[in-house]
């Protein structure tokens, strides 16, 4: 595997070089990235919950005699 | 009356990649800076090839945000440090992303906000556009800006162009 590199532009004296990551850059880079995937997983568990927590509502309310229609505007 | 004036040069990412893109040493003589983001990564979108984090002066502490995100319609908020789209690997080939980070007052010695709208460009379904907001806690002056793909590398012709504001 190559290793990773990295663009840098001196805004001072205008010199572009291109570099290979630090070591340290390479674990932050894991890190922030173990950090999304926990975020994006707990956003999709909360989702998941909300659109069985509204189809189980709108279950409720058919069995009480909502059309579907009524229900949908319940839910507008 | 405002000016925007190129700091530095435009980054055109090369044949051979690059996982991060960063302005260093920038000077604090402007009010606000600009960047410019043009992305594609390596990698799809279920490898986080769709997005790239923010990070100032070389540091992930003491970073927050919100961010209002539209795919295919559905809009939802959350919390997450500053971040903005790139197009990933699986998206119609050749096309990019497309943003603006906007960092007010970056050389002031208060906390930095900033905010960054980000869309992606894709002629099917999984598109994304983004208004992300971030606040970085900390009184230093920033000096470097740096952008990290999520997964993978920027590809080529990637680009990036940061200007500095300046108000008189």
């Amino acid at each position: 595997m190559t290793t990773p590199t990295a663009i840098e532009v001196n805004c001072t004296t205008g010199e572009v070089t291109e570099r290979p990551l630090t070591a340290e850059e390479i674990s932050q880079r894991e890190t922030d990235a173990a950090a999304w995937a926990e975020q994006k997983a707990a956003e999709e568990a909360a989702a998941q919950a909300a659109a069985e927590a509204k189809a189980s509502a709108q279950a409720k309310l058919a069995a009480l005699g909502l059309t579907a229609d009524e229900i949908a505007a319940l839910s507008n | 009356m405002a000016t925007y004036i190129q700091i530095g040069s435009t980054v055109t990412v090369g044949s051979g990649g690059a996982s991060t893109i960063d302005f260093t040493s920038i000077p604090a003589t402007y009010t606000d800076l600009v960047l410019k983001i043009s992305t594609r990564q390596s990698v799809s979108n279920g490898s986080n090839g769709y997005y790239f984090d923010v990070t100032y002066n070389n540091t992930s502490a003491n970073r927050s945000g919100r961010y209002l995100l539209n795919l295919d319609g559905s809009v939802s908020s959350s919390t997450y440090t500053l971040w903005g789209l790139s197009d990933p690997s699986d998206f119609t080939a050749t096309t990019f992303s497309s943003g603006e980070l906007y960092i007010p007052n970056y050389a002031s010695a208060n906390f930095k906000s900033a905010s960054m709208d980000s869309t992606n460009e894709n002629n099917a379904t999984g598109i994304r556009q983004i208004l992300a907001t971030g606040l970085w806690s900390d009184t230093a002056a920033i000096t470097s800006v740096k952008l990290t793909a999520g997964g993978g590398t920027f590809v080529q012709y990637s680009t990036a162009s940061l200007y500095g504001i300046s108000k008189s």
